[in-house]
């Protein structure tokens, strides 16, 4: 009798374990069915390109024939190419001179909305409305027509004292031309911060005031310290961003990079190296190397982030 | 001492009264005319654009006024002739093809996909989260090469499969991620509730979470349609014959051949270009910057 009912507890034990087995691999057949679009997009065309494009970095290779393998030829190349040191040396500026400035104007315009006063959603979706159609073919090529020669811009510039000439033609001005129309989609951004300011408590504004801290004290030693999540995410995102601008430079050279060089950004002397000369084995390894410096980039500013953002309890 | 010395009197008070609203209102009339300047600077070239296309070609560069001196429709006219022979009408046609595509590809591949990553528990979930963050950070052009490459082997260059094969195969990680934030705030007692019903992931799926998902299905729609109608640089590879032309690319192509001097054309056919997004942003204004704020989404 005894034997009979351990027997049965046994049998139950291990059937109730069986099924737990069998629940939890159908669990785990539902989850690779649901997530398949996502893992077959990963393979096909995000791991197994970029393992090609790895391979392609060491070939030469021109879309017919077979790719013919040169060792580090192409990185040495790079680093002689003077079109491609010009290419990071443009880039470079325009994300260290960009980024910051937009997020500045991200800021400056968030404070000023953040407060209880009547058409604060109005002029969020005014000052929004850049971003959504800033990189756009269309907006470049308005751009172009109020920077060329007799425009508006020029026609202010030099009502401000500045030589006159449009500043599509001038090498030294094309740089800032493309800045200002990263600076107009401060949008984004400022939507953002705007969500991180409303998470502020207003009892550490009024604790501080009472303290006697003024305005801009409570900025440096609260909003500041308080926003920083957000200011991380909002420069993480527009770094990586501003390292691939493409369409505004390309119209506005006429996909050239010129004049003298001057808007030839990192992704337009790559799609003039991969898809108008067809030197595949090349781009890929300028690609490689984006990848490779967005990484760092990345990396070091996860790094600093240590030392300058604060995640308190209730914050983000 | 009584409290009439400490307070004001009556009338005192409500001088001070009043001479706090008046103070409350200038500085208001002050910072409303501020944001209403920048307002107007930050909107200028939009607006630019606008009256320009409307504007004889000589009187656009240089012109500071916004204000017409007699409408015209002739640059529209102009634009909507079309560029070497293809109506105008077949870029609309084809950027809404590839925009309408990319909605129906994205809401139907990153829904499967949020739901696997943000409902069901299997080995590796979260290392394939990570992995879908990570594409969020990689340029995309390390891996633009040899697709190009494959693309071409197959022959599928100037059709629109390269455009559209990415999108029903959840490639783009920030609709994932939306759909994702959104669904892990349902709340879980639903699925478990439907559970003990006996129902099944895909009977949770289609009867209790697509329902739900309305808010998150329309963002997703607004910006993956505004994303593929401004997108440049794919159908700039793919799109080789002009009659496949998108917007953008025609419209680039437009400047191109134009001698520079026709800027009212060129200005008509860029409002055309972004009429639809604009009346987006009209429409769907709410949508698209609690979208911004809430998920972090790049416009």
């Amino acid at each position: 009798m005894t034997t009979y009912i351990q027997t049965v507890g046994l049998v139950h034990e291990a059937s109730r374990e069986a099924g737990r087995r069998r629940r939890r691999r159908s669990e785990a057949l539902a989850g690779y069915a649901f997530l398949s679009p996502w893992l077959i997009g990963f393979v096909l065309l995000t791991a197994g390109p970029m393992l090609a494009s790895l391979y392609l970095a060491f070939t030469d290779y021109d879309l017919f024939g077979a790719p013919t393998w040169t060792g580090l030829e192409n990185f040495q190349r790079l680093f002689t190419d003077p079109n491609y040191l010009q290419a990071w040396k443009v880039t470079g500026s325009y994300v260290l001179l960009g980024t910051p400035l937009k997020l500045a104007a991200a800021l400056a315009v968030a404070m000023l909305l953040n407060t209880k006063r009547r058409g604060r959603g109005f002029y969020r979706s005014a000052f929004y409305a850049p971003s959504l159609i800033g990189a756009s073919v269309s907006i470049a090529i308005v751009w172009k027509a109020m920077f060329i020669d007799g425009s508006i811009v020029d026609r202010i510039s030099q009502f401000f004292g500045a030589e006159p000439g449009g500043w599509v033609g001038d090498p030294t001005r094309t740089l800032p031309m493309l800045i200002l129309l990263t600076v107009w989609q401060f949008g984004a951004p400022m939507v953002i911060f705007l969500a991180g300011l409303k998470q502020i408590p207003t009892e550490l504004y009024e604790a501080a005031s009472m303290d006697g801290a003024g305005p801009v004290r409570r900025f440096v030693n609260i909003t500041l310290p308080m926003l920083s999540p957000v200011i991380f995410f909002n420069l993480l995102l527009e770094t990586i961003h501003a390292f691939q601008i493409f369409a505004s430079a390309f119209i506005i050279s006429n996909g050239t990079g010129g004049p003298a060089g001057s808007t030839l950004f990192y992704t337009l002397y790559l799609y003039q190296r991969g898809f108008v000369d067809f030197q595949m084995g090349y781009a890929a390894a300028m690609a490689w190397a984006l990848v490779l410096v967005v990484g760092a980039v990345t990396a070091l500013l996860f790094r600093s982030s240590r030392m300058w953002v604060h995640y308190s309890g209730d914050a983000r | 001492m009584t409290a009439a010395t400490v307070l004001p009197s009556d009338a005192e008070s409500l001088r001070l009264r009043r001479q706090g609203r008046a103070r409350r209102g200038v500085q208001a009339l002050i910072y409303h005319g501020l944001v209403l300047a920048l307002v107007v600077v930050v909107l200028y070239p939009a607006v630019w654009m606008l009256i320009s296309s409307f504007k004889p070609s000589n009187e656009i560069i240089g012109n500071v006024s916004l204000v017409p001196e007699g409408a015209s429709w002739a640059n529209i006219q102009t634009a909507l002739n079309g560029i070497g022979g293809v109506s105008f009408w077949t870029f609309v046609l084809n950027s809404l093809i590839l925009a309408v595509g990319s909605v129906v590809g994205i809401l139907i591949s990153c829904s499967l996909s949020a739901y696997a990553l943000s409902r069901v528990s299997f080995p590796g979930r979260n290392v394939f989260f990570t992995l879908m963050i990570g594409t969020l950070l990689l340029p995309f052009h390390v891996v633009v090469i040899p697709q190009y490459i494959i693309y071409n082997q197959l022959g599928l260059v100037n059709t629109f499969v390269p455009l559209l094969l990415g999108k029903f195969l959840a490639v783009e990680g920030f609709f994932v991620f939306l759909m994702v934030q959104f669904m892990r705030n349902l709340p879980r007692e639903l699925d478990e509730a439907a559970r003990i019903d006996g129902a099944g992931h895909v009977r949770i799926f289609t009867s209790i979470m697509l329902p739900l998902m309305q808010p998150a299905f329309v963002t997703a729609s607004i910006f993956a349609f505004i994303w593929s109608w401004n997108d440049f640089f794919a159908p700039l590879l793919y799109l080789k014959k002009p009659d496949l032309y998108t917007l953008p690319i025609a419209l680039r192509l437009y400047v191109d051949q134009t001698t520079t001097s026709d800027y009212g054309a060129q200005m008509a056919m860029a409002v055309l270009a972004l009429l639809p997004v604009l009346l987006f942003f009209l429409v769907f204004q709410r949508y698209l910057v609690e979208g911004v704020a809430t998920q972090g989404l790049k416009g």
